[in-house]
């Protein structure tokens, strides 16, 4: 039985008004106030797709054993590698074992539900018990395009196995039709489209229809059998136009959140599916199509496991911790599109040595320390020497995982000479609940939200870039967290 | 079995450049200036040197490694010239190094010599370097040495219950008594007095440090001509200036990576202060010292330093501070001369500029005005890295 066992999403913290992005650059294409409604997700400058699958990837396995996940599959078209397998840097984010199946699928927006296939296959077939699915997008639009109005950034992941599963895949169906709607060549940074009415009409129109029509046949369905029929298409009329072609109720046509998250590209249609996923009972029939280079339509019962399982922050809640961004230049820096003085020191030579990155790839990617065998103390980075002053013994050292353990800031400041693209650069000292200690940055906060003893979680992100030699360099950074009275 | 250094070196001749943006000097031009001043005040010539102790921190904004470019400068005649780099302990440990020379016996006289040009980087600020390490540059903060020690503030605010208004007004304290000082020497990079309301408000650095928080940066150079005191009483009189301690402490990876520290004080600078007044012979440091030149390098600094040299009571430095205990006619004039906070921190020259005051401070060579009174014992502290990890060294000189 293949299917889901766990499944999360993750909406960067950010939320940029659609007028905000008017107000801004409405003077250049008058005709956005048509999209400008809503909100919609924008990643934190130290965000980007590797990033925010990674955090979906963490949620989704939060109570399962690392140590089973046997593959990884990684969906997005706005990866930051195009050598240097991406889905390589996550499994290492996420303390993976070295012997695991992964691959990065990309190019097509309908990739996130090809890997959701590849992997139900794969478990499907017995040559995997377990594999995690991360897809993720933080797509490009130029500013003052319909495209910024639109895309909003965002990710989700599963957990695919062949037991315990909350949602079996019961069926498939695929299109593949190099119909270009969007494109981006290998040295572009923001998307590129054909007129919006030939993508609705003989894009959407067509293959959304088709490629349900194709699972129902090869499932032998009436479409009245799912609760939930799920596929993105940005444009609102549309939807609305498929939904009653397709004679469905709209309470059974899932909802594309564009008015608080935006269209996630890869992410999209496993995002909303996720969000069916979080409202759904036992025996709920889900049906979920893809858009983009053709459609991949997905058909999952939803069995008695998902009312036990562990409900976390949910998509739900991530939605509901947004914080306005409302400052657009803020986000168009965050973005790379402004270029911004952020002084000399800001131009310092940032080597990234990758012999030894990769000696110290479980420290860095995976914030692996060490924990001392004879005296118990955990110490970041691993050290070979104890550093406990009472044991000095050396070498009686054990891997020790601190990425998911929280911890307490001991001390902060808010750095305004160091260079920032978000001053002041927010960093202290963290003391680890049941020891070890880090000096990080924090993230996703203000200074005012800092204070000594607050708690704090660690989330993996950017923490560089080196511009001459297009390196994304990766750490782990503190987030406060609010106190739980 | 060990016996210290107590009263084995004299210190025969100092020297000092003024410290400032000397956009006019190259680093050996700073060199010159402060041997030149050393060796008229050693009254020796420079082929009695016998070996050399050069000091250099962020040599990439100037000389360079090694010791050549002490010896190429001033055309040592092929004497031993060793580099030494600790931090912003260089410049003292450089005197170390001349020190312990003599000491054993090897040399009669030897030189120390730092010197610091930090004005051609193009901003201002310390130079961003891989100071920590190639791993700690790929994945710490972009800190910088303002927001590293800004932590010690909050830190010790929170440790004490101290609000961070009170706790900025006491800071505001420090670097007044420092600009005090520093309008009254003409070797100060900044020489105006800043009345503490403007110290209170003037712009944030890395909170809760302000700009007056924080010393200045600029290019610098000292020296010293050290010498066994039978050396030196034959050549200068009875009474010459001799070395009591020289201690250095570097952290062990305690602080940063096990859970005994409190964030709210520099153990180095404990420790150090410990193995310096044991050498020195010195059993309440409050009672003997004279007077002190400490790291300022930013207030917070400076007044954890007082409670880890064991001036202060732990978390009580602020009655002190209040109360002049620190000013010029205070018990313990601490930074007579300025401080770093306005002689700026050329890195390897400042912990010989510290020596310079004490000394001078000691021969009474400066006007009524800022001379302090009865020293007899000056002590000078260095502190270079961060809070958490760092080197330390306490020196003591006197008769």
């Amino acid at each position: 039985m293949a299917g889901i066992m766990s499944f999360a999403a993750y909406i960067p913290r950010y939320r940029l008004k659609r007028m905000t992005i008017f107000q801004a650059m409405g003077w250049i294409n008058p005709t956005t106030i048509l999209l400008a409604q809503g909100e919609k997700a924008v990643a934190n400058a130290d965000e980007d797709s590797l990033t925010i699958a990674t955090a979906a990837g963490i949620a989704c396995l939060e109570g399962f054993d690392r140590s089973a996940v046997e593959g990884i599959f990684l969906a997005s078209t706005t990866m930051p590698y195009l050598e240097r397998q991406n889905a390589g840097i996550m499994a290492g984010a996420l303390n993976l074992r070295d012997d695991v199946r992964s691959a990065d699928f990309s190019s097509a927006l309908k990739s996130g539900t090809s890997a959701l296939l590849s992997a139900l296959e794969a478990v499907g077939s017995k040559n995997a018990s377990q594999i995690l699915v991360a897809v993720a997008d933080c797509r490009m639009g130029r500013m003052g395009s319909p495209q910024e109005m639109i895309f909003g950034d965002g990710g989700a992941a599963f957990l695919v196995g062949n037991q315990e599963v909350i949602a079996e895949c019961k069926g498939s169906y695929s299109l593949t039709c190099d119909f270009v709607d969007h494109f981006r060549g290998s040295k572009t940074i923001f998307d590129r489209q054909w007129e919006d009415r030939w993508i609705r009409d003989a894009g959407f129109r067509e293959f959304i229809p088709r490629a349900i029509d194709g699972l129902l046949r090869r499932c032998h369905l009436p479409l009245s059998d799912f609760s939930k029929v799920i596929f993105q298409c940005p444009y609102e009329s549309e939807r609305k136009n498929l939904a009653q072609r397709m004679k469905l109720d709209p309470s059974v046509v899932q909802d594309p959140m564009h008015g608080s998250i935006g269209e996630t590209g890869t992410a999209h249609s496993p995002l909303m599916l996720a969000a069916a996923l979080e409202e759904s009972k036992p025996g709920d029939k889900l049906l979920v199509v893809s858009f983009g280079s053709g459609c991949d339509a997905l058909y999952f019962e939803v069995t008695d496991r998902i009312s036990a399982r562990k409900k976390g922050t949910g998509l739900r809640g991530n939605i509901a911790n947004g914080v306005e961004l409302s400052s657009y230049p803020k986000y168009a820096v965050f973005r790379g599109m402004l270029p911004v003085d952020i002084g000399l020191r800001g131009e310092a030579d940032l080597l990234t040595r990758w012999s030894l990155l990769w000696k110290k790839r479980k420290a860095i990617l995976g914030l692996v320390g060490s924990r001392c065998r004879k005296c118990g103390t955990p110490q970041y980075p691993p050290q070979r020497v104890c550093v406990n002053p009472s044991c000095g013994a050396t070498d009686e050292m054990e891997d020790y995982s601190f990425a998911e353990r929280k911890g307490r800031i001991l001390s902060f400041t808010g750095d305004m000479l160091a260079a920032s693209y978000d001053p002041p650069e927010l960093y202290g000292d963290v003391e680890f609940e049941g020891g070890g200690r880090i000096l990080c940055n924090f993230t996703d906060c203000l200074l005012g939200d800092l204070r000594v003893g607050a708690p704090v979680s660690f989330s993996f992100r950017k923490k560089y870039y080196d511009e001459k030699r297009d390196i994304h360099g990766y750490f782990w950074k503190a987030v406060p967290q609010k106190e739980v009275a | 079995m060990a016996t210290g250094i107590r009263d084995k070196v004299a210190i025969l001749g100092m020297g000092c450049t003024k410290f400032g943006e000397r956009w006019e000097s190259a680093a050996e031009d700073l060199i010159i200036e402060a041997f030149q001043e050393a060796l008229a005040d050693a009254g020796i010539e420079k082929k009695e040197i016998q070996a050399a102790w050069f000091g250099t921190h962020i040599d990439e904004v100037h000389v360079g490694k090694s010791g050549v470019p002490l010896a190429t400068t001033l055309k040592l005649p092929f004497i031993p010239v060793t580099r030494t780099e600790n931090y912003c302990a260089t410049g003292t440990e450089a005197f170390r190094g001349a020190c312990y020379a003599v000491a054993a016996g090897v040399y009669d006289i030897c030189l120390a010599l730092g010197v610091e040009k930090l004005k051609d980087t193009g901003y201002g600020g310390l130079p961003a370097t891989a100071a920590f390490g190639q791993m700690q540059a790929m994945i710490g903060p972009n800190a910088t040495a303002p927001g590293l020690f800004a932590q010690l503030a909050t830190s010790y605010f929170a440790k004490y219950g101290i609000d961070p208004a009170t706790g900025k007004k006491g800071l505001a304290h420090i670097s007044a008594k420092s600009h005090v000082n520093g309008a009254m020497n003409p070797r100060a990079h900044l020489r105006r007095p800043i009345a503490e309301e403007q110290i209170l408000h003037a712009p944030m650095i890395a909170y809760p440090l302000g700009l007056f928080d924080c010393c200045g940066v600029s290019d610098g150079a000292a020296a010293a001509i050290v010498t066994t005191p039978e050396i030196a009483k034959s050549l200068k009189g009875p009474d010459p200036i001799l070395v009591k301690a020289l201690a250095i402490c570097v952290s062990s990876g305690e602080e940063s990576l096990f859970h005994t520290w409190d964030g709210a004080h520099l153990e180095t600078t404990f420790r150090a202060g410990q193995m310096a007044f044991q050498e020195a012979g010195i059993r309440d440091p409050r009672e003997e010292i004279s007077m002190m030149e400490v790291h300022d390098c930013f207030s917070i600094t400076e007044l954890t330093v007082y409670e880890d040299l064991q001036i202060s009571p732990r978390g009580r430095a602020f009655e002190d501070i209040f109360n002049g205990f620190f000013d010029l006619r205070g018990r313990i004039p601490c930074q007579p001369d300025g401080g770093l906070k306005c002689f700026g921190h050329p890195i390897a020259a400042s912990g010989l500029r510290m020596l310079y005051e004490m000394y001078s401070q000691i021969l009474e060579r400066w006007p009524e005005e800022r001379r302090v009174k009865n020293p007899r014992l000056g002590l000078t502290h260095n502190l270079g890295g961060i809070p958490s990890t760092n080197v330390c060294s306490v020196a003591v000189i006197g008769r």
